[in-house]
């Protein structure tokens, strides 16, 4: 919007939480952090990786959402459910790849980033991304992320289900799309812990 | 008897830290009660000083926009700064003066408070002498506020001792520059730093303690730059590191010294610079000799392939810059660490040309500005010596007293709690210092505040040393006063008076300036506003080394800050040190220095079988007085996935 484009580079990140901080500052749900958030605990590393919603192109959220609850805007933008039309059933976060919705119990209502619509709807840079001190999370203009030595790519692979998104992901640079199977994760008997299709 | 007066549960109790989350009114105050003003000013906490708009409504701070012109941080803020605006209207805001009691403290009037501290501290020293007071200040406070503090020591008490809380943080680092270069700032801004073909950081726990600094290392990178870090711990920025050096702690001056041996024996030394610019160096290349790479491999732990690659990849880099901060300099060896990495940079010429040279990374809000005009113990406005004869009669002739009048050096921090503690200091003024708990020992500490026969205070929040206060005058916090300060990169900036103080709080300089009055010191300290005090430090600072002579408030507004020395109001400032490869040594000349190595003052023993080391939070500043009642990290660890 406005030029500008979201852009998430986890190798950037150190684990700050400046933008789990400054998101619920944004007037859209204000006092509610609508960031994921994943880290170890620092005595067993550092990495941490702060994400935002992807706004796929096809939301599998929406597709799955029994109440019709879940909207994508003209912009590309999916939004919190409709508060009037959510059951709370818990669908979308269970369906979503990226897991990204958030079910706030209090409010029974699913609600998930929407870019801080109240700032990037009229040309302004979401909070996160405007004081993300280590830019790994970023909405710049495409220009802008050229020089990096990661490059974007929005095509992500989950087993046979293709999605594209909005928001780019900073992959290496030889890298055209990003696949991952769950499969690939998972323990057998005969590995360590973690297994990998390599 | 200086003790805390009712037990440390009940002044908790009552005083805090209490937590605190929510913006006054709640969450959803500000879409019914906008903001009547933005205020462009900086965040109150780190060396960074990051550029932020403060959303102002009726005498309070009610939330935060970015600042994305301001080009240190174009917008971006640690978790501290998002959070900063909650500091002004937190539950725990000391609004009064408090007097101490036997039931705790309680709220006094002004004139009973300072009518007091006044009485109690000409007792002190119609008793025991002048030099029987010792005054604390800090780095958090601004450039006027320490100079006014500096002042009102020597010209209103009278007193010798005077120094600062910067001296627990990176006064060996200053003091390492000052040997080296004569003068104690960081050679570089921060733009020169996506330049550098190589980035050597030791000792500085950046993603934590300097956040903001993160994007320019990544953005070096970005550019082709190697990282390479050295730390004993795995701090974030060494998931990008290109070479990651385990150094086993307080070993970091056999790494250097390591690195500069395999330097000169590989001849990656830049002769000319060298033959031209400095001395000392046949001294220093014979003084590493010994320090071979499985000698040096032995005491850090760090492999022999991985410091030569280090001292390779630094010598034959054009471009490289050295960064260290606290992990370097809190050390029993803080100036030789310094001194160490000084010599690498020398040698291999990597000083004054771009996107090189060696820096500190100061991590007070005004470390840099408040170390620079006279709150040390040592040292008169404009970074001159209060031992200098010529300095002495400069300022004093400022000052409209005669140089005899001005008291020589004094104690430096921790000497001044051991003259308490031993009984030779009987009166203590601090302000914007928490040494219960920054000052090593805490039960020494403890016992020589229990000794005090007047213990004064000014803080916002009743901090753990302000329990054993007499008196504790309610002061300002850093966006109720205008004033100045210095960042990390030596870039003079403007805080912005947001707001006035709440309730019967008062700013700082107005508390220190009353008492200067009433110990009848009046007609030395007329000033009405810091921009006074400004004035008088800008012709106090002339001619110094940290000349801010050419500084005023508009230019500082205008440019988004200026870079001393700006000696003159046609000078656009410095920001880069040494480009014509002139020092601000007595001989114009860089110079290196000798180190020597010795083992640590605590060796492991018996009594003693674990080797520590200390680390930092990003979601912590300093000694917590001012971040532990927003407790990010509790919050954001109940708000993650």
């Amino acid at each position: 919007m406005f030029g500008y484009e979201f852009y998430v580079d986890p190798s950037r990140c150190i684990g700050c939480r400046s933008c789990l901080q400054a998101c619920e500052e944004c007037a859209t749900h204000r006092g509610k952090s609508m960031i994921n958030f994943d880290f170890i605990e620092r005595k067993e590393s550092i990495s941490s990786a702060a994400y935002v919603c992807w706004h796929c192109d096809e939301p599998t959220c929406a597709q799955v959402c029994p109440a019709d609850a879940i909207k994508k805007g003209e912009d590309g933008i999916v939004h919190s459910s409709l508060k009037p039309r959510c059951i709370a059933c818990n669908n979308c976060v269970l369906a979503c790849p990226f897991g990204i919705p958030k079910m706030m119990i209090p409010e029974q209502q699913m609600m998930k980033c929407d870019m801080c619509y109240d700032r990037t709807s009229i040309g302004k840079r979401p909070m996160c991304a405007t004081v993300c001190p280590s830019q790994a999370l970023s909405y710049v203009r495409p220009e802008e992320i050229a020089y990096r030595r990661e490059k974007p790519t929005n095509i992500f692979y989950f087993g046979s289900q293709k999605i594209t998104t909005k928001v780019y992901m900073m992959a290496p640079a030889e890298r055209e799309a990003i696949a991952l199977d769950v499969v690939d994760y998972m323990w057998e008997e005969n590995h360590d812990l973690v297994a990998t299709r390599e | 008897m200086a003790r805390a007066p009712v037990s440390e549960e009940i002044l908790k109790e009552k005083f805090g830290p209490h937590l605190n989350y929510k913006p006054p009114g709640g969450w959803n105050d500000e879409s019914v009660h906008p903001a009547e003003k933005l205020v462009k000013t900086h965040c109150c906490f780190c060396g960074q000083q990051c550029g932020i708009q403060l959303k102002v409504r009726e005498n309070r701070v009610i939330g935060f926009e970015p600042w994305e012109e301001f080009p240190f941080n174009r917008g971006m803020l640690c978790p501290k700064g998002v959070k900063r605006y909650l500091q002004g209207n937190h539950p725990d805001r000391l609004l009064a003066p408090l007097m101490r009691s036997d039931q705790g403290f309680s709220p006094a009037s002004w004139d009973e408070a300072l009518s007091f501290a006044v009485s109690r501290m000409r007792e002190v020293q119609d008793k025991y002498g002048k030099d029987a007071i010792a005054v604390y200040g800090g780095a958090s406070l601004s450039t006027e506020k320490s100079y006014l503090l500096g002042k009102f020591a020597r010209v209103a008490l009278g007193t010798r001792h005077i120094d600062y809380n910067g001296r627990l943080c990176m006064v060996s680092a200053g003091t390492a520059y000052k040997l080296a270069f004569g003068v104690d700032r960081s050679p570089i801004p921060w733009s020169q730093i996506p330049k550098a073909e190589v980035l050597f950081v030791i000792g500085a726990n950046i993603g934590d303690c300097a956040p903001i600094t993160t994007d320019y290392i990544w953005r070096c990178r970005d550019n082709g730059g190697k990282l390479i870090v050295a730390d004993p711990r795995m701090t974030p920025i060494t998931r990008n590191a290109d070479l990651y050096l385990p150094l086993r702690p307080g070993t970091d001056l056999v790494l250097l010294m390591g690195m500069l041996h395999v330097i000169f024996r590989d001849g990656l030394v830049d002769r000319e610079f060298i033959s031209q610019y400095t001395t000392g160096f046949e001294a220093v290349a014979e003084s590493v000799k010994e320090w071979d790479l499985r000698k040096v491999a032995e005491m850090t732990g760090v492999p022999p392939e991985s410091i030569e690659k280090a001292a390779r990849w630094i010598g034959r880099s054009k471009r490289a810059i050295m960064m260290h901060a606290r992990g370097l300099e809190h050390q029993s060896k803080g100036v030789e660490n310094c001194l160490a990495v000084l010599n690498i940079a020398l040698a291999t010429g990597n000083v004054g040309r771009e996107g090189a040279g060696p820096t500190m990374i100061t991590g007070q809000g005004n470390g840099q500005g408040g170390r620079e005009h006279g709150q040390k113990c040592d040292q008169l406005p404009g970074q001159r010596s209060l031992a200098d004869p010529a300095a002495r009669e400069y300022v004093a002739g400022v000052w409209g007293i005669k140089p005899e009048e001005l008291p020589q050096p004094g104690y430096s921090a921790q000497e001044i709690m051991n003259a308490i503690h031993s009984g030779e200091i009987k009166g203590l003024l601090s302000i914007c210092f928490n040494p219960l708990v920054s000052l090593p020992d805490a039960n020494f500490t403890r016992e020589a505040l229990s000794k005090l026969e007047f213990f004064g205070v000014i803080d916002f929040f009743l901090s753990e040393t302000a329990h054993h206060a007499d008196v504790v005058l309610a002061g300002s916090l850093q966006e109720e006063e205008d004033g100045l300060a210095c960042s990390a990169e030596g870039r003079v900036i403007h805080w912005q008076k947001s707001i006035d103080p709440p309730g019967d709080a008062r700013r700082d300089s107005d508390i220190i300036i009353d008492l200067a009055h009433r110990l009848g010191r009046g007609q030395f300290f007329p000033f009405k506003n810091p921009a006074d005090i400004f004035e008088e430090l800008r012709v106090a600072s002339r001619g110094g080394v940290a000349d801010y002579y050419g500084i005023t408030y508009e230019r500082v507004d205008k440019q988004m800050g200026i870079f001393w020395p700006c000696p003159s109001l046609d000078h656009p400032g410095t920001p880069r040190l040494f480009v014509d490869n002139k020092f601000y040594t007595h001989d114009g000349r860089a110079h290196f220095n000798v180190t020597e190595w010795r083992p640590s003052g605590d060796p492991i023993n018996e009594e003693y079988p674990l080797l520590l080391t200390t680390g930092r939070v990003v979601s912590q500043y300093l000694s917590g007085t001012q971040t532990r009642p927003n407790n990010i990290r509790s919050k954001t660890e109940t708000g993650s996935r």
